[in-house]
């Protein structure tokens, strides 16, 4: 994993704020490589634009969360399955 | 009731900055009084929010220091460069507001249970000692026995957090530090980085079934967690988390 | 309504106006911000191309370094409020390689390793406004600043300026790039304060 990266348990408050439940142990499938993880266990990149969540595997995008206007905008499109 | 639980999670609520200690030049810890807290489990963490009177808003996450039941403390390191933790450990004081998300986290938590016992390791790189001394103090607080070994990555002696409390551990708690960059003069303990044959010297065999919680800098993670896997712990068995890149 | 932590601001520092676009501050930094891992690519496999053209134009590590190349010095605004005054770069100018190309494109989409991408009007990259950058600060360019190469579009938001960058798409149509497509606004001119779409 890149130095520069967290993992999910960083974002464990912003998921239970968008999903209304904890989501550190919610399990992501990739749908790119089919990699099966943990969301704490995932890199997280937070370069302030924006947060990008990736496949420990592959690295392909599975998640973008972005904040515009109090508005919170979730690409959940890189995940085969979440849960 | 469950509903009043459900709003002190998922919302922000205001907290007041309680006595404060510095525990060392860069790091101290913060009491937060938040009314109707929750309480949390060992392992956790807070999302804290600072509002400047101009509206700007930022945002950190920091590990809770003390245990189930204790009153709520955040340990928070100074970043040179950062925004919030300059706040936190030189301007705020006792009276203080700030808002609290939390608790955060259902992954990297630890509670005594009518499990068979087995082993804790504890790996702890600077300042992600935080969780894990939540962690040793919920053990206490409960009364478990379960055997623990906490190795402690610092940069030096002066950098060890917890120092007064970690050199007199409870029974069945070792500490064993290693000082990567300068050490004292007499020292007989590790002074280098912890590596693959650190850990075998270390950790507890992959036999007694432990469970390892691994936290610190991305690189220190990354490169413990691969050393224990190494050593015949199950992946699954290692649980991470990694505060990322912290320029030391 | 949040309250208010006594004494906590924004990090700031004094700049002159005329200098700094609305809603910046200024930093002696160079923040290290990415939306993914850091590419290790090889000089020996790195290629800079551009499709779209009539043909696709590529050059090698080797034929894009023996490109004119010119320094600089100009500021940069990043969208997430900082500034950073006289950095100095070393580049190869999009006159140049566009200069090569026969095209009628009016929009590029540029992509890096790693995936990122981020769309551009080709107006924006000539007349001396765009440089491919292979020197930050008087030496090669670091891996987390964007090395070997990045793009470097310094009158809009730093966000334009794709680290690792391998080429640019030119396009009839403009397609949103990674940002931009959540949210960001598609031109983003600091000097209006073009940060999210709509503004």
């Amino acid at each position: 994993m890149d130095d520069n990266a967290v993992d999910g348990n960083a974002i464990g408050g912003l998921m239970m704020a968008v999903f209304g439940t904890e989501m550190t142990t919610a399990v992501a499938t990739c749908g790119s490589c089919g990699a099966v993880s943990q969301v704490a266990e995932l890199p997280v990149y937070m370069p302030g634009l924006g947060i990008v969540v990736r496949c420990r595997s592959c690295e392909s995008v599975l998640m973008v969360f972005t904040g515009v206007r109090q508005v919170t905008c979730v690409d959940l499109m890189g995940l085969a399955s979440l849960g | 009731m469950a509903g009043t639980a459900v709003r002190g999670r998922l919302s922000w609520q205001t907290a007041t900055v309680g006595p404060v200690t510095d525990e060392t030049a860069k790091v101290r810890t913060l009491r937060l009084e938040v009314p109707d807290w929750p309480g949390h489990r060992a392992g956790q963490h807070v999302d804290i929010r600072l509002t400047a009177d101009d509206g700007y808003q930022a945002e950190r996450a920091y590990s809770i220091a003390s245990a189930p039941g204790e009153p709520l403390a955040i340990t928070v390191e100074r970043l040179d460069d950062g925004e919030v933790s300059p706040y936190l450990t030189e301007e705020a004081r006792t009276g203080d507001q700030l808002e609290v998300r939390g608790p955060i986290g259902g992954y990297f938590v630890w509670e005594s249970g009518p499990g068979s016992g087995e082993p804790l390791l504890l790996a702890a790189g600077g300042s992600g000692v935080v969780p894990l001394r939540a962690i040793v103090r919920e053990r206490s607080r409960a009364g478990s026995s379960v055997p623990v070994r906490l190795l402690y990555s610092s940069r030096s002696w002066e950098d060890v957090i917890y120092s007064s409390e970690l050199d007199l551990p409870p029974d069945g708690v070792q500490v064993i530090y290693t000082l990567t960059r300068t050490h004292p003069p007499a020292w007989q303990g590790y002074a280098r980085r912890v590596d693959e044959q650190m850990l075998a010297e270390v950790a507890w065999p992959a036999s007694e079934r432990p469970l390892a919680y691994v936290c610190g800098p991305t690189n220190f993670v990354e490169s413990v967690a691969a050393g224990l896997v190494g050593l015949g712990y199950p992946a699954g068995r290692v649980k991470t988390e990694r505060f990322g890149a912290t320029g030391q | 309504m949040s309250p208010v932590s006594r004494g906590f601001r924004r990090k700031r520092e004094a700049a002159p106006a005329d200098r700094v676009p609305p809603g910046q501050y200024v930093t002696k930094d160079f923040p290290v911000l990415s939306a993914g891992p850091t590419p290790h690519t090889p000089l020996s496999t790195w290629t800079f191309s551009i499709d779209g053209g009539r043909e696709p134009l590529s050059w090698t590590w080797e034929e894009f370094r023996a490109l004119p190349a010119e320094t600089l010095t100009t500021d940069i605004h990043c969208v997430t409020r900082w500034s950073k005054l006289d950095t100095m770069w070393e580049g190869v100018s999009l006159d140049v390689l566009l200069g090569m190309v026969d095209y009628d494109a009016r929009y590029v989409l540029a992509f890096s390793d790693g995936g990122y991408t981020t769309n551009l009007p080709v107006a924006d990259l000539l007349g001396g406004k765009a440089w491919v950058a292979f020197g930050y600060g008087g030496a090669p360019l670091g891996a987390e600043h964007g090395g070997p190469a990045r793009l470097l579009v310094p009158h809009l938001y730093f966000w334009k300026s794709a680290k690792w960058v391998r080429g640019l798409q030119l396009r009839d149509t403009e397609v949103p790039g990674f940002w931009e497509n959540y949210g960001y606004h598609i031109y983003g001119d600091p000097w209006r304060e073009q940060r999210y779409a709509g503004d």
